[in-house]
């Protein structure tokens, strides 16, 4: 992914997933397909598996997966479940 | 079956060992049932005693609110949390956005390498309804559960979930059947009280008590209040200490007996706290450290009022020997109440108890639950030994009352006042309706206040009637006058006796001398009578010589005594007066 000069415009996500879980296997298609159509021109995704990584999930107080976190822009947002209603999920984003 | 102790007072007798170890339990209940604190004791009792390590994941509060409200039982859980406590914060912010199916897999993943970072063997997962809430749909609902049971399963973790079950209750019922020990915890409230109760509902493989217990949260967290042990094992003396009121001591044989449990009933104002405050007081003298506990009343309005009839109690107060402890009947839960009261006596340690009154709380203790809760409170008393002063507002003796308050049936002395109303006045009357192992006085008593103190009285009884205050002073000098009355007519009539004594006496020297006059006389005739018979002979021997008559003739005394009148009339006065003297004589 090419750095932007304006960081502003770079949307910075963050998927808590557990292994393959179908939940979590529905909501890495979920974002990838979202970042692809929405936010293509810049955005970075980040993908914890907790099962690999289970101490992870303290920092960001992860209880259930798979969740979300947009950590950039501000404010920080979260969202939880296999984010089957892309549209929805990609207006929560910032999707115009 | 292996089990964890829950070091929660009565709940591990009645669990028969506490929780299964390696197994899950459900703590359900209502709001403010006490779950939180349940599972909470749970595991710092855990901590505590075998330095196991516990998880806790609440779904409800933040770590800080849990912390803050556990703040009051004393378990220091900040220090807890340092070493074995691990505390999860699994709230989902309402801002959380939600789309499509989610589950606890991640958690779980790292809940599991947590556990076995810090070694742990237990885990609370506070709240499950909050976060099955969320779910939203019965079926990823029921999908969670069993994924935390068979987690649970697999990691060998001692669970416990909470969860609240007021409106929806059974839509997680299957909870209950998924896991090996149920215990539910219930908010009831009875004429405007409050209780709490346990109950076990299911434990699989394990024996318990299935009956619904009445809890309290203390100062040491939450304890079944009427568990002790079943059988009666208190320490008996025969030491008697005075009640504080000589007479009283004579009246039950010398006071009551050490350790014992005296209830004062009484209407109000017959100076129930002025016994207690006399017994109090006599306990300080001994040395004796007493707790006095007061409802409704403040310390120092006590001190001031008993300072009116001469009971001082600051010197005792100033020394430590006595503590105060006033609280409101309308604080908190009543079984909580009684759970303060063990704690100020723990802290005391007293050898002399007063509760004044007890029946504060009688519209309370009319509630079976706290009437046991008041029961089991005396009885924690007498396991420890220390005599207890009860009063209870009573109008009359009103038996069913006090034994609805079971406090009648633990009383070993039983003492009433009442007011007897007459002629105009009141006034106080002691009786001993029972006093257990000491012989006691059957007699009505009255009590009378004075700036000096207090005294009991004799009272009389006139015509079938008590007499008591000025009715009993008039009586007293009635009595006394008519003593004087009795006194001086006895006087006079030893003095009338002894006029007729000396008068039968003087009588019987009259007749003794008239006797010895007579007797006198008698002998001076019988000597006039022996000459003159002799002078006769010697006369008629003359006569006969003068007349030359040959033989004498015969003649009757009384012929002869008139021959010898008719002869001579000399001796006829003797003669005479012999025949009368002879007729008196034989008279």
């Amino acid at each position: 992914m090419p750095k932007t000069a304006d960081t502003h415009e770079v949307l910075v996500l963050r998927l808590y997933v557990a292994g393959d879980a179908p939940n979590s296997r529905l909501a890495i298609a979920n974002i990838q397909a979202i970042c692809e159509t929405h936010f293509a021109a810049g955005h970075k995704l980040e993908i914890v598996d907790l099962l690999k990584h289970p101490m992870r999930a303290l920092p960001d107080s992860i209880v259930v997966t798979p969740t979300l976190m947009k950590l950039h822009p501000l404010p920080v947002q979260r969202l939880i479940g296999s984010l089957s209603d892309t549209n929805r999920v990609a207006m929560v984003l910032g999707a115009r | 079956m292996p089990k964890i102790l829950t070091g929660m007072q009565g709940f591990d007798e009645i669990s028969d060992g506490g929780l299964p170890q390696g197994r899950t339990t459900l703590v359900s209940g209502g709001a403010g049932c006490g779950k939180t604190v349940f599972a909470l004791q749970a595991i710092v009792n855990a901590a505590k005693k075998t330095r196991a390590a516990a998880i806790f994941v609440a779904f409800e509060e933040s770590t800080r609110q849990i912390l803050s409200n556990a703040a009051a039982f004393g378990w220091d859980l900040p220090a807890l949390e340092k070493k074995n406590l691990f505390f999860l914060d699994a709230r989902l912010s309402p801002e959380v956005v939600k789309s499509g199916e989610f589950d606890l897999i991640g958690m779980l993943a790292l809940l599991e390498a947590k556990a076995k970072k810090m070694h742990a063997s237990l885990i609370v997962f506070d709240g499950i309804d909050v976060l099955l809430g969320l779910l939203d749909d019965a079926d990823a609902e029921r999908r969670e559960i069993y994924r935390i049971r068979d987690w649970l399963a697999t990691t060998g973790l001692t669970g416990i979930i909470t969860q609240k079950d007021e409106a929806d209750h059974r839509r997680y019922s299957f909870l209950q059947f998924m896991v090996d020990c149920v215990v539910t915890l219930r908010h009831q409230v009875v004429n405007g009280s409050a209780f709490r109760n346990l109950r076990i509902v299911k434990y699989r493989g394990s024996g318990f008590a299935g009956d619904e217990f009445p809890i309290a949260l203390t100062a040491e967290g939450m304890q079944l209040t009427n568990r002790g042990p079943t059988e009666l094992r208190y320490k008996v003396t025969n030491e008697r200490i005075s009640s504080g009121l000589p007479r009283l001591d004579n009246m039950l044989q010398g006071g009551y007996y050490r350790g014992s449990n005296v209830l004062i009933s009484g209407a109000p104002g017959t100076a129930k706290s002025t016994l207690s405050g006399l017994f109090t007081v006599a306990a300080c003298k001994r040395g004796d450290r007493v707790l006095y506990v007061s409802f409704d009343e403040g310390a120092s309005q006590i001190v001031r009022n008993l300072q009116s009839v001469g009971i001082h109690l600051e010197p005792h107060l100033k020394s430590g020997l006595l503590r105060m402890y006033s609280t409101r009947t309308r604080g908190p839960n009543i079984e909580d109440q009684f759970a303060a009261l063990r704690a100020q006596v723990r802290a005391h340690k007293p050898l002399c108890l007063v509760v004044d009154p007890l029946s504060a709380l009688s519209a309370r203790l009319s509630h079976l639950a706290s009437a046991d809760a008041a029961q089991q409170f005396l009885d924690f008393l007498k396991g420890e030994g220390i005599t207890v002063v009860n009063t209870s507002l009573m109008d009359g003796l009103k038996t069913d009352e006090a034994t609805a308050t079971g406090i009648s049936t633990i009383a070993d002395t039983w003492i009433h006042l009442s007011y007897v109303v007459q002629d105009g006045e009141r006034n106080r009357a002691l009786t001993i309706v029972k006093s257990r192992g000491t012989g006691h006085s059957n007699q009505v008593r009255e009590l009378t206040l004075s700036d000096h103190g207090v005294t009991l009285t004799d009272v009389f009884i006139a015509q079938g009637k008590v007499l008591m205050g000025v009715a009993r002073w008039e009586w007293e000098q009635e009595e006394q006058a008519a003593r004087l009355r009795t006194k001086v007519e006895a006087e006079l009539k030893r003095l009338k006796l002894q006029l007729g004594q000396a008068e039968a006496a003087a009588r019987l020297l009259v007749v003794q001398t008239e006797m010895e006059a007579r007797s006198a006389e008698i002998a001076v005739l019988a000597d006039a009578t022996g000459s003159a018979s002799t002078l006769l002979m010697s006369d008629r021997a003359t006569m006969r010589k003068l007349r030359h008559a040959d033989e004498e003739v015969r003649v009757p005394s009384g012929s002869a005594a008139k021959t010898s009148v008719a002869g001579s009339p000399l001796p006829k006065p003797p003669a005479n007066k012999q025949q009368s003297v002879t007729k008196k004589k034989a008279a």
